[in-house]
């Protein structure tokens, strides 16, 4: 009995104890935050020098930071020394992380180029992992994709083939031929599904490499995008037709016939899913579900354009085309930005978390800093010389990480500053668990947005506003323009040659149309 | 040397370090979150079609009387009893949680026409056809005494009865209103303003010695108990069938009129009703207001239930049932969650207030979700999709085609309306608020 008793007693303290210890660790979690904070209070001074790139700031962002800043000086007391680029990675600390960077010490090294070998040898063995050369001649050019949290790679080689591993751990999921022409891949919702474009058709394949469906209907087909809240996987086809096929029902959302030929480029906004096509006359078309033609049409260049990207928060475009120029243009006025001579047309261009730019030219990869701020040109921040000629280019979205897919297989770079510090699990979790995954999934498919809700505005975010009696207010300012400066905009218009063919999408919840400004 | 660094992630971080641990879930402010709007829109969506899932407000119906109920009376301390009068002069006390009669008492000969009961829950007052005022005690089980304490003869027929709700007073109404004290055999008070009779009498909660009263010449009459003499009141067009005040607001009360129509009005300024509300396509029986003093329960002779919220022209909710015949009386419960209905045909009913609403203790997710969900629709529900579900109600024929009538009239003649001042003098024909047209005048 007193043994038993003795026993119980035992219990009880194992309980106390492992609930103490659960406290404790919960404790832990949230104090860490407060610990990691005095940390850097020494390195704040450090972190001043250092140029940090803030995205385009919109209203929210400002708001927030007002409510940063009050509540930082609460908590520090009303310190002003601390920057407001030190408040701002208050969040990054929290979990200890902080985005990359490159601190050049004198000003003759600002315009030196960085070489791969050099950041390995000055990174933590970790980090240096991230930097990785597959070699794999056989198999023709590789197209990739990482998928939306950055953990899982696909790699589809044109002569069929394709391998998906999770790139951190280096753990392969599967490794097969298709046996046909694959012009591209992309992973699909979740690390569970990906597409390849054979030349049959769409395929969707288990992340075991079991063939799933098969999209006969989407022949030929060049370029695919997918859009993770519409669950719409777009395909650009070589017969100039544009197809959005709702992977969650199976279903076509629409087949638009563009009309413009050949269409092998292509990418997608992602802050208002809008679809950007770029054409052999240097013109860039958008469009949407809904629309039967162009919702925009841009004149960029004046030879085929060779590559797009859409910057992450929807503001800026950069394009190159053959006429060897990389031009950055604003996506809400649709004027050029700025205008970079290059060696050659970059086959490829892809736009960071952090707003650094990649494109690549034959064998070569550029990383350049802060284009969309500057007008004038830009020198590269860093620059890499591949085993073979580069067909596809994409950053890896939470990690400093650009892969590039080439002729001779698959290489990891480091970029240092490219991938966002602080992650939102509610939006994505790289370090889901498979249950987190499959809630996630569920989640996502219940706020599944439908395709006729994809528009150049965000009509929701208009008609919610607080001052519903009055029109929503555009967000370009409205200029009162004097004789001389309306003909200069005249001119300006003529040389840009933008023809904005706003045609209001048809939207059929749409009943309080006439609130808004026309 | 330039000096380098690369954004390292340690696993241990985002990983929680037990399996009893809850799993870590980092938030950022800065990320991005595109579609956000569209993203809740689309949610709100799904919750107000849930909504409409679990709109399930029928609790339960208790019966037990043998004619049709015409007095509701609401115990003042225990949330789970309640007193009900029928025309056949029983008065059954229930148990509602129970769904059953505690105590069954033959109170009058003929209708019971008013109950009230004292502050401390152990005795009520009745009135009825019989000429008497009947005081009966119940103890906390719900058992009423088998004969009453006190019975008071009268010269007529009273025709309802309130409680004050501080002191020992109760008031009556039938050819006047007479305020009486409980130790006494004779009233203390009576007022009369002309020769008319008084059918509905209520106290103010607020303002205690302050009383409102429903005339037969159509009028509603306000009283000070202290005083000799009443102080106002208002005429209206059709006969006010009940008052209730507002339990938030001392000056705010609310009359049901025969009309079908509800007027809020504002002690102060009688001169126009504060609001008007509109839905019931029959006379609206009896109207009571939530301890919150938001919203109000209406029951009218169309046998529908409709409850308002107190600043808006119509209402935001109808129940009914097709067993449920004339409602003739109607209340909140004091914990603002339940509504008891008492119809023609010998039935009480019960009813969720919010017909959506999950009842019993709630997981902390659950509310957090269903708050969500609230402020999701608060904030998307002007979009008319939206709207259209939310409001989306099925309604009997009778009703559903006695409304569209009514649109349709109230159409017409506002075009008539339009068409007269278009074709007359300007400044002929004034704009005058519906709310006015509804009233005869105002007496000092």
């Amino acid at each position: 009995m007193s043994e038993q008793k003795s026993s119980a007693k035992d219990l009880d303290l194992e309980k106390k104890n492992k609930r103490k210890k659960r406290t404790k660790n919960a404790k832990r979690y949230y104090d860490d935050k407060d610990q990691k904070d005095e940390k850097d209070d020494g390195d704040a001074s450090k972190q001043k020098t250092e140029t940090f790139t803030v995205d385009g700031a919109d209203v929210s962002r400002r708001r927030l930071a007002k409510w940063k800043k009050r509540r930082m000086a609460k908590i520090d007391g009303g310190d002003p020394s601390r920057s407001k680029v030190a408040k701002q990675q208050k969040t990054a600390f929290e979990h200890g992380e902080e985005a990359g960077y490159v601190e050049f010490e004198s000003d003759e090294e600002h315009d030196s180029r960085l070489s791969q070998t050099d950041i390995v040898d000055a990174v933590d063995v970790t980090s240096a992992t991230k930097h990785f050369d597959l070699s794999l001649k056989d198999f023709g050019p590789y197209y990739i994709d990482y998928n939306r949290s950055g953990r899982h790679l696909v790699l589809g080689g044109k002569r069929g083939h394709m391998a998906a591993f999770d790139w951190q751990t280096k753990k392969l999921h599967c490794e097969f031929n298709a046996l046909e022409t694959v012009n591209s891949v992309k992973w699909l919702h979740q690390e569970t599904l990906l597409a390849a474009a054979q030349r049959s058709g769409v395929y969707v394949y288990d992340n075991q490499g079991v063939e799933i469906h098969v999209l006969q209907q989407l022949d030929a087909v060049l370029r695919m995008e997918f859009l993770p809240y519409h669950m719409l996987l777009v395909t650009a086809n070589e017969k100039g037709f544009l197809g959005y096929t709702d992977v969650s029902m199976g279903t076509r959302a629409a087949s638009i016939c563009t009309g413009l030929g050949r269409l092998d480029v292509m990418t997608h906004n992602p802050q208002n899913a809008v679809v950007l096509l770029g054409h052999a006359p240097g013109t860039v078309t958008m469009w949407t579900p809904t629309t039967k033609g162009p919702v925009m049409k841009m004149l960029c260049h004046k030879a085929p354009v060779s590559a797009l990207a859409v910057d992450s928060t929807g503001n800026y475009v950069a394009t190159s085309g053959v006429d060897r120029r990389l031009k950055v243009f604003d996506l809400r006025t649709c004027q050029p930005l700025s205008t970079t001579r290059l060696t050659m047309g970059a086959s490829s261009l892809d736009f960071s978390q952090r707003g650094l730019l990649a494109a690549a030219m034959a064998t070569r990869v550029q990383v350049y800093r802060d284009v969309c701020r500057q007008t004038s040109v830009v020198s590269p921040y860093l620059s890499h010389m591949c085993g073979g000629s580069v067909q596809q280019l994409q950053f890896c979205p939470f990690e400093d990480v650009l892969g590039v897919g080439h002729q001779r297989g698959f290489t990891s770079l480091i970029v240092p500053g490219s991938g966002e510090a602080d992650i939102d699990a509610m939006e994505v979790n790289p370090y889901a668990t498979k249950k987190q995954r499959q809630n996630a999934e569920v989640k996502l498919l219940l706020d599944k947005l439908q395709p006729e809700m994809i528009g150049l505005t965000n009509w929701v975010k208009d008609l919610s506003s607080k001052s519903r009696s009055r029109p929503p207010v555009s967000k370009q300012p409205v200029k009162k323009l004097g004789k001389k400066e309306k003909e200069q905009e005249v001119r300006e218009k003529k040389r840009a040659s933008v023809k904005t063919e706003d045609k209001q999408e048809y939207d059929p919840t749409d009943v309080l149309a006439r609130f808004r400004k026309r | 040397m330039p000096k380098i660094k690369v954004l390292c992630r340690n696993p241990d971080d985002y990983l929680r370090e037990t399996k009893n641990d809850i799993h870590k879930v980092p938030r950022s402010s800065s990320a991005q979150h595109p579609f956000k709007e569209q993203r809740e829109y689309v949610r709100t969506l799904n919750a107000v079609k849930l909504e409409r899932t679990f709109a399930k407000p029928f609790l339960g119906a208790l019966d037990g009387h043998r004619d049709g109920v015409n007095v509701l009376c609401k115990h003042p301390t225990s949330l789970a009893l309640l007193l009900s009068g029928a025309c056949d002069g029983e008065i059954i006390c229930w148990n509602l949680p129970r769904q059953t009669s505690t105590a069954k008492v033959q109170a009058h000969e003929g209708f019971v026409h008013g109950m009230a009961a004292h502050k401390s829950g152990q005795y009520f007052f009745s009135c009825g056809n019989d000429k008497t005022i009947k005081q009966w005690s119940i103890d906390a089980q719900g058992i009423i005494g088998g004969e009453p304490v006190n019975t008071l003869l009268g010269k007529c027929i009273y025709t309802s009865l309130d409680h004050h709700w501080k002191d020992d007073i109760f008031v009556t109404s039938g050819s006047r209103v007479d305020v009486w004290d409980e130790r006494r055999s004779e009233p203390l008070r009576s007022f009369s303003w002309g020769v008319e009779s008084v059918h509905h009498v209520k106290f103010n909660p607020v303002e205690t010695y302050l009383l409102g009263a429903a005339a037969h010449d159509r009028s509603i009459l306000l009283y000070d108990m202290r005083g000799s003499a009443p102080l106002r009141k208002v005429i209206l067009k059709l006969r006010t069938n009940a008052i209730s005040w507002n339990p938030m607001e001392a000056f705010t009360f609310t009359s049901a009129n025969e009309d079908g129509n509800l007027y809020t009005f504002d002690m102060r300024n009688l001169s126009m009703p504060l609001n008007m509300h509109i839905d019931h396509t029959a006379a609206v029986m009896d109207v009571d207001y939530s301890p919150t003093g938001r919203e109000f329960v209406s029951g009218g002779f169309d046998k529908m239930i409709r409850i308002f919220p107190v600043d808006k022209g119509h209402s935001r909710e109808v129940y009914h049932t097709k067993r449920m015949q004339r409602v003739g009386s109607v209340r909140w419960s004091r914990d603002s969650k339940y509504i008891i209905s008492a119809s023609d045909e010998m039935n009480i009913r019960m009813w969720k207030a919010v017909a959506w609403e999950k009842l019993g203790k709630l997981a902390p997710r659950e509310k957090a979700a269903m708050n969500y969900s609230e402020a999701l629709k608060k904030r998307y529900g002007a979009f008319p999709a939206i709207r259209r579900i939310q409001r989306h109600r099925h309604v009997p024929k009778h009703v559903f085609n006695a409304l569209k009538q009514q649109h349709e009239t109230q159409e017409a003649s506002k075009r008539r309306e339009e068409r007269k001042r278009a074709h007359s003098r300007q400044g002929s024909v004034p704009y005058v608020s519906v709310k006015k047209k509804q009233m005869v005048g105002e007496v000092e």
